[in-house]
């Protein structure tokens, strides 16, 4: 039997990772946009393990609301990327910095 | 069925937005999607003045006197943005139906925002708003600034939504539910897992009111998105967010006040002092202001850190002031204008005075009340806030307020120092700014006239927060 503690723990680490992956990476855009949906995927883990121990239903719900907000968050993500591409150039993140000061 | 009643306004400001964009799609009159978006604003605001006071939804959407006033505040912060559109549109690029359309439908996530009661409604409110805002930053397609404030703005969004969810599923599987006031029955003040919960929550909210250590975007994005939408996002959010901070910590978790109150207090002094002195070696007036904001923002947090009575009417007048030294403000930038050109530089004001006696005047008056000089409105805004935070002992914070405060005086007369003394350069357009009048003067007044007739503004204060407390 699996415990509570053991999705917590997984889904901390997966968090930790989507984190570390925004702030660490140096390359592209698209890295950080799947960080993001790995933060939103660890959410979602620990509301349906909560759920499932709880023997409540709310926390399965509020991860189906989660996955429809991600994916429109992407969609609007790649919209504004694709815009800046045009801009730029580029999608590299060093070179995201004409605004600064 | 009896529920939709509650959410009336919003019910008809989302159909407004669908049939207004089916419209647009078919009819390109901007203007005229613009005027219609204007008035169903102002239906809102009335359909909102007229609503019952109730619970909807399972108790979580409240209908109660803080939502309406907050809900109202916001309003007029839409409204505000769409005049500035009318009259910047042209020349800004942003000529494109749309504009219109996000507004409302981040200020009907905005109004579900202060009505939520739960945190599922809090967190879609949350993203409606957001998700719009991301859109309006990068609405000047053809600007790479416009396009850089938007990724920006978008990737230290979706984190702090991230970690605001994260926050929120902690809390929701420590308390065992989702309910603001069931979350204050089963609480647990031991539980190490709720404290995480809230730290998380509070720093997702701490990025939608750009406080420091959460302020990174707010320069970068104030400078690069339109002027129009600089000032939508000056206006709205920052209450919204206020009032759903304040719905959270103060229905919630009232009774372990101890344990946020800490947080909200370095908060709010690490952003009355980053803002105080990272203003001072800014040029671009837009930057300023987003300094300034972060510096407000900080003052007001100040009335939360209180956690009394005394302290939430302090950061509602606050909040008002707030909302109208800023519509004068914008107003003022974008009527910075000579021949189809903004210009958005201090060293640009220089010597207006020459050419524009009455305008120079007024933006001077308007300085003096950010900076926080009597008898103005934006002094008597601050001194209720540090009044309240004497009261409830602390002190320290209306040191450092105080501190804060004087030390950004600095740049706001700076400001007024260039328009009067220094060399005139050409003179600004001045057909362009009829339809910013109407922002520009009634909230001139509004600031000068505070100290002989405040009692509306309290009144209304003392009205909002008896749902509260």
């Amino acid at each position: 039997m699996i415990e509570l503690n053991q999705f917590l723990i997984l889904s901390a680490l997966l968090f930790a990772i989507g984190v570390i992956g925004i702030f660490l990476n140096r390359k592209n855009v698209i890295i950080i946009l799947m960080s993001i949906e790995i933060i939103l995927l660890s959410v979602n883990l620990n509301l349906i393990a909560f759920s499932y121990f709880l023997n409540d239903l709310t926390g399965q719900i509020f991860s189906l609301f989660v996955l429809t907000v991600a994916a429109a968050e992407a969609a609007i993500g790649l919209a504004i990327l694709v815009i800046y591409n045009r801009n730029a150039g580029s999608i590299e993140i060093e070179k995201i910095n004409a605004l600064k000061g | 069925m009896q529920s939709l009643v509650y959410i009336l306004p919003e019910i008809f400001l989302f159909i407004v937005a669908t049939v207004l964009l089916v419209t647009g799609l078919f009819l390109k009159k901007i203007k005229l999607i613009n005027l219609l978006a204007i008035f169903s604003l102002l239906v809102a605001v009335f359909l909102i003045l007229n609503q019952p006071f109730q619970s909807a939804f399972l108790n979580s959407f409240v209908v109660d006197e803080f939502s309406l006033v907050l809900k109202v505040m916001i309003l007029i912060g839409s409204i505000a943005s769409l005049i500035m559109f009318v009259s910047s549109k042209d020349d800004l690029n942003i000529n494109i139906y749309e504009f219109p359309i996000l507004i409302i439908f981040s200020t009907i996530g905005m109004m579900v925002m202060v009505s939520a009661n739960d945190l599922l409604a809090m967190f879609i409110g949350l993203e409606l708003q957001s998700l719009s805002l991301y859109v309006l930053a990068a609405l000047n397609r053809n600007s790479l600034l416009s396009s850089e404030a938007g990724i920006k703005y978008f990737i230290l969004g979706a984190l702090s939504s991230g970690l605001l969810l994260f926050g929120i599923s902690y809390i929701y599987g420590f308390s065992g539910n989702t309910n603001f006031n069931l979350i204050a029955v089963n609480i647990n003040p031991e539980s190490l897992g709720l404290i995480i919960g809230i730290v998380f929550v509070l720093a997702g909210l701490a990025f939608k009111v750009s406080a420091v250590p959460f302020h990174m975007w707010t320069p970068d994005v104030y400078q690069g998105a339109p002027t129009p939408i600089t000032g939508f996002f000056a206006l709205a959010p920052k209450i919204a967010a206020m009032g759903l901070l304040v719905r959270f910590l103060f229905n919630s978790f009232g009774e372990i006040y101890i344990d946020w109150q800490q947080i909200i207090f370095f908060i709010s002094i690490a952003s009355m002092m980053l803002a105080a002195f990272a203003a001072i070696a800014q040029t671009n007036l837009k930057r300023l202001m987003a300094y300034s904001s972060i510096g407000h923002i900080g003052y007001a947090l100040i009335g939360v850190a209180c956690f009394t009575d005394e302290g939430l009417r302090s950061l509602l007048i606050y909040l008002m002031i707030y909302l109208i030294m800023n519509i004068a403000v914008f107003a003022f930038l974008l009527s910075l204008k000579r021949n189809d050109g903004y210009f958005e530089n201090i060293s640009d004001l220089s010597g207006m005075h020459k050419n524009h006696p009455l305008r120079t005047m007024l933006i001077a008056l308007i300085m003096f009340s950010l900076a926080g000089i009597p008898p103005l409105a934006g002094f008597f805004g601050k001194f209720y806030i540090f009044v309240a935070a004497i009261e409830s002992e602390m002190l320290f914070l209306a040191i450092i307020g105080v501190v804060a405060s004087v030390i950004s005086a600095f740049y706001y007369l700076r400001i007024v120092k260039i328009m009067y003394f220094d060399e005139p350069k050409e003179e600004f357009d001045g057909s362009s700014i009829q339809s910013l009048n109407l922002l520009y003067y009634p909230s001139s007044i509004l600031i000068i006239i505070f100290f002989i007739y405040p009692s509306p503004v309290i009144n209304i204060s003392e009205y909002a927060i008896q749902s509260i407390i």
